[in-house]
């Protein structure tokens, strides 16, 4: 039996985000996902001859929008270089990316793991070029270029990570963020969010890192947790036996739940790093970073703390509504629209957890401009609970007839007649009704069966075909039953 | 309609020919077309012929002066490109089996420009394979030879472009100068030929030898010729991110505009023991000739001028080397015929698709990259690079341009340097220093030596300095007739 307790993980990713971009990194070429191949090309994507790379200032702001968000440092003159390899999906022979001048240096990502604060600093973000991709045939191999030239910020973090949940909601929090600062999509099946692992293991109480192993090929959540589990696993058992550890290339194999060496890589790559010299050095000066500062929206963290604190929220609510900007948003307009009150943020979050998130498919449909029920909306049918205009019960059938019909809250309550009965001096009648009709039941409360006053509330809703206000009918019920 | 001369034609007197209707385009190209096919044979200085093509160009010129439109400001001027430059309708090979029949679907930016100025291309020129020669022995077609003297080499690596222009098969070329590829060939056939400031004309569709030095540039008989060509190329390209910004100068004006005040500096490092005696004796006299006429002649010091090839050789093969990476035989050009692994495709394709001065050079530059020596080589070339710049900046304090000779040799026999590349290589030593400057430099004729081969000086200005080199070399050639002169071969009395 293997302790590996004894072992504490050493985990830091590399995340590449593919910009959302209309062009790619360096040409005019489009930048979309999908496509027939080879059709989003231009001559500089190819590599042709004689093509040059032009800088997309609109990849700059969005990289530069991440580097702030993550409170890095912008360099404010950054340098781009040539990493040189062959292989087929590489057209120019080299990756043009960033050496020793990146863009971000530093920054910070939060999150939860378990109810407990983390923090996973980062080392760098750095801009580079994607690669195209290569289909393998049973005798031959198919290039498509359209992902060639696509932009991608690199974030490499320190090896702060202690452990593969760790690095999963890690993973997630980079997700959330990137979608917040509309920069990604971050989806990691279609390849716009991906992660490499370095796993090193070394004795609990030590300094010093161990030999790290590289982890690729992970291209899911789930994956991320399993691999580094197994890696983890694996480096324990060596360790254990008094064997080393290879520093090492291993690819994950999400079907077999195990990695394999990628021996093709025994030889170091000996990329050749020079500063690109068709680039000038790009410089970023401080007005154009104060401005995309100015732009930034309010951060996932951020609006949990003020979810949870300000708001007093729970975390599973908070956690729900920043899991999305949309979200988010949609609440934040709700809340607002809907005014103070004692715990009306509390109601409103419970009908967007609930009953708005429930039908739509896709969170980020919240934006739409068509939505059938808007946060304005939300925040009308609160307020009509609020002032007991119609009952919890009530109201959730209002609600589905809002989505469905499109109408607001008031309008439906008008003609369909569900106003709730809240008027005292009318509602007193009929509890009187119902104490007459059930004596019994009214001795049995009396002599101490308090919990009969449910059926008392049954009986008056009964007699007014649901619309009375139960609250104020149990305070009359009381009242009369006590005298 | 007569035709002028074509051995003495201008850019000037062409275009204005052809505007005023004194003769049309089509049989100024005609009479081009027929001097090409008559005595090209035996220069090799076309790689490809574009009769049909430049035809038809040309009538489109015609038309538009029929039709009371402007044909632009070098209407029916017959040019000719360097076959480095990117065109979409012929093949570009870079005189390269590598690249053997690859057709670009664009057009490089001075190529279109010249086509919108009405320009007729001919053809496209042979070089030395990727721009990497002195000599235009590295073709993998076949060499050029010197218009002045058949044995021997007409300079490279823009050998054709220089031939071509020095037998007047066409009025003017573009050729590339990456450490003297422009200016070499240019004092060898007896030309003048621009290596302009860095940046100044856009690389874009110009494929790439060295990034941080190649310069597109202008080879004519004058250098109003060179001139007329600059201001037409001249300029910021938003596709190349290293073109400069800057308006274009005024270079056909200021090849009039006389000498008077101007300070020549003579750099002691240029005139050291090793140089021709009869390259010397041209370029000393050519400087009396200048002094004698107004100028001030200026000592200056240019110190690390003996660590200039060294330091081009590590900077141009190591971006050589990363810029050669492309050519794998995947996308495009030539492509092996064996079978088997990634690697015997990719390194089958380039054995057998370039020839030995190009692996020279992308052996030299990857050993120059490597891991771990960086900082012993291409980081410190950049150092002494930046140096070698200081240099210039300090002596530009003293004078307004500097006055050395070109080459340190006239046109060598063909064959008598190939087992000597390094021999090659030093041959470079006073071009070099400007191109790692990215300084404006001209060579144009000052003399022949006995056997009547062409001496060429240099005259180098500071960055964005086109305008000073062009008042001097044109005052230079009011003073004297070297540039009158023809080789027999192209059938004019010398």
């Amino acid at each position: 039996m293997i302790d590996q307790s004894s072992f504490e993980p050493v985990i830091g990713l590399e995340v590449h985000v593919q910009l959302a971009t209309r062009s790619k990194l360096f040409s005019s070429a489009a930048a979309a996902f999908g496509g027939e191949p080879n059709t989003a090309t231009d001559p500089l994507v190819l590599g042709l001859p004689g093509t040059l790379p032009v800088l997309n200032r609109a990849v700059v702001e969005m990289a530069v929008r991440f580097g702030l968000a993550v409170g890095g440092r912008i360099r404010p003159r950054c340098r781009f270089a040539r990493k040189h390899y062959f292989y087929p999906d590489l057209p120019k022979g080299f990756q043009t990316s960033q050496y020793d001048e990146p863009l971000v240096e530093g920054g910070t990502v939060s999150f939860r793991l378990r109810g407990e604060h983390r923090t996973v600093r980062l080392t760098r973000i750095h801009l580079e070029e994607d690669a195209g991709k290569l289909v393998h045939g049973p005798r031959s191999s198919l290039v498509d270029y359209n992902r060639a030239g696509v932009p991608l910020c690199e974030a490499v973090s320190e090896p702060d990570i202690r452990s593969a949940d760790e690095a999963a909601e890690y993973l997630r929090a980079l997700r959330t963020l990137v979608r917040y600062l509309g920069i990604s999509d971050g989806n990691m099946e279609e390849g716009s969010l991906r992660c490499d692992a370095n796993v090193s293991l070394r004795p609990r109480g030590e300094t010093t890192l161990g030999t790290k192993t590289e982890l690729k090929n992970i291209n899911s959540f789930k994956n991320v947790k399993e691999a580094i589990e197994h890696e983890i696993k694996r480096q324990a058992q060596l360790l254990s036996r008094g064997e080393r550890v290879v520093q090492e290339t291993r690819l994950w194999d999400a079907t077999k739940g195990l990695s394999a060496s990628m021996r093709s890589k025994e030889h170091a790559h000996d990329y050749r790093y020079f500063p690109e010299p068709d680039l000038p050095p790009l410089a970023v000066d401080e007005v154009f970073v104060a401005r995309v500062r100015g732009g930034l929206p309010e951060l996932p963290e951020a609006r949990f703390s003020r979810y949870t604190t300000a708001l007093g929220l729970s975390p599973q609510d908070a956690g729900v509504l920043v899991s999305e900007k949309e979200i988010a948003d949609y609440f934040d307009a709700a809340v607002t629209a809907a005014g103070a009150g004692a715990g009306t943020e509390k109601k409103v979050a419970n009908w967007v957890i609930n009953e708005v998130l429930a039908r739509v498919p896709d969170a980020r449909g919240l934006a739409a401009s068509d939505l059938p029920v808007p946060p304005a909306g939300i925040a009308e049918l609160v307020g009509l609970l609020e002032r007991g205009a119609v009952s919890g019960k009530q109201a959730k059938e209002v609600f589905g007839r809002m989505w469905q019909q499109r109408r607001a809250a008031a309008d439906i309550v008008a003609a369909e007649g569900m106003t709730q009965v809240s008027d005292t001096a009318a509602l007193e009648a009929a509890c009187q009704a119902a104490i007459a009709a059930h004596p019994e039941e009214v001795a049995r409360y009396r002599a101490g069966r308090a919990q009969l006053l449910g059926f008392f509330v049954g009986q008056v809703l009964k007699e007014t075909g649901g619309q009375a206000n139960p609250k104020v009918v149990s305070e009359i019920l009381r009242r009369l039953m006590s005298q | 309609m007569s035709l002028p001369d074509l051995l003495g034609a201008s850019v000037h007197d062409l275009a204005a020919g052809v505007r005023a209707r004194r003769f049309s385009a089509r049989a100024l190209t005609d009479a081009y077309l027929d001097r090409i096919e008559r005595l090209d044979g035996q220069l090799g200085s076309f790689l490809l012929v574009d009769a049909a093509g430049a035809r038809a160009q040309a009538d489109a010129v015609d038309a538009r002066v029929a039709a009371g439109q402007d044909p632009g400001p070098l209407a029916g001027v017959p040019i000719a490109l360097k076959d480095l430059y990117v065109t979409r309708d012929l093949p570009t090979t870079c005189a390269s089996k590598i690249l053997r029949g690859f057709v670009a679907p664009y057009e490089s930016t001075a190529g279109a420009r010249l086509a919108a100025a009405g320009a007729v291309r001919l053809g496209k020129l042979n070089m030395d394979e990727f721009a990497m020669g002195s000599s235009n022995e590295n073709s993998s077609v076949r060499p050029v030879r010197n218009p002045w003297d058949l044995e021997r080499v007409p300079g490279g690596s823009s050998g054709g472009s220089a031939a071509a222009v020095a037998a007047s098969l066409c009025v003017a070329t573009l050729g590339s100068d990456t450490g003297g590829s422009i200016r070499q060939p240019a004092a060898l056939t007896g030309l003048a030929g621009l290596k302009p400031t860095y940046g100044r004309i856009s690389r874009h569709g110009v494929v790439a030898f060295a990034s941080s030095l190649d310069c597109p540039g202008p080879l004519g008989r004058s250098v109003e010729d060179v001139a007329a060509v600059m201001e037409v190329i001249a300029g910021h390209d938003p596709l190349d991110a290293t073109s400069i910004a800057a308006p274009v100068g005024s270079y056909r004006k200021a090849c009039a505009a006389g000498l008077s005040g101007m300070r020549l500096g003579i750099p002691a490092e240029y005139f050291q023991p090793g140089i021709d005696p009869e390259i010397e004796s041209g370029v000393r006299a050519a400087i009396d000739t200048l002094a004698a006429a107004g100028a001030q002649v200026v000592p200056v010091s240019l110190p690390h001028t003996g660590y200039a090839v060294a330091t081009y050789y590590l900077i141009c093969t190591a971006e050589a080397s990363s810029n050669l990476a492309r050519y794998d035989g995947i996308r495009y050009g030539h492509r092996t015929d064996q079978e088997g692994s990634l690697e015997t495709l990719v390194s089958a394709t380039r054995g057998e698709g370039f020839g030995a001065e190009v692996k020279r050079r992308i052996i030299l530059g990857t050993y120059v990259l490597r891991a771990g020596y960086y900082e012993a080589y291409y980081g410190k070339a950049l150092r002494v690079r930046r140096l070698i710049a200081d240099d210039f900046a300090r002596a530009f304090a003293s004078c307004d341009v500097l006055l050395t000779p070109t080459s340190p040799l006239p046109a060598f026999r063909l064959g008598e340097k190939v087992s000597d590349p390094i021999q090659m290589y030093l041959a470079d030593i006073f071009t070099v220093g400007a191109s790692l400057a990215g300084l404006p430099a001209l060579s144009q004729t000052c003399g022949f030596t006995r056997s009547g081969l062409p001496v060429g000086m240099q005259i180098i200005a500071p960055a964005l300095g086109e305008e000073a080199i062009f008042r001097v070399a044109g005052a230079y050639q009011k003073l004297t007739d070297w540039h009158r002169r023809h080789p027999p071969f192209a059938g004019g009395a010398s």
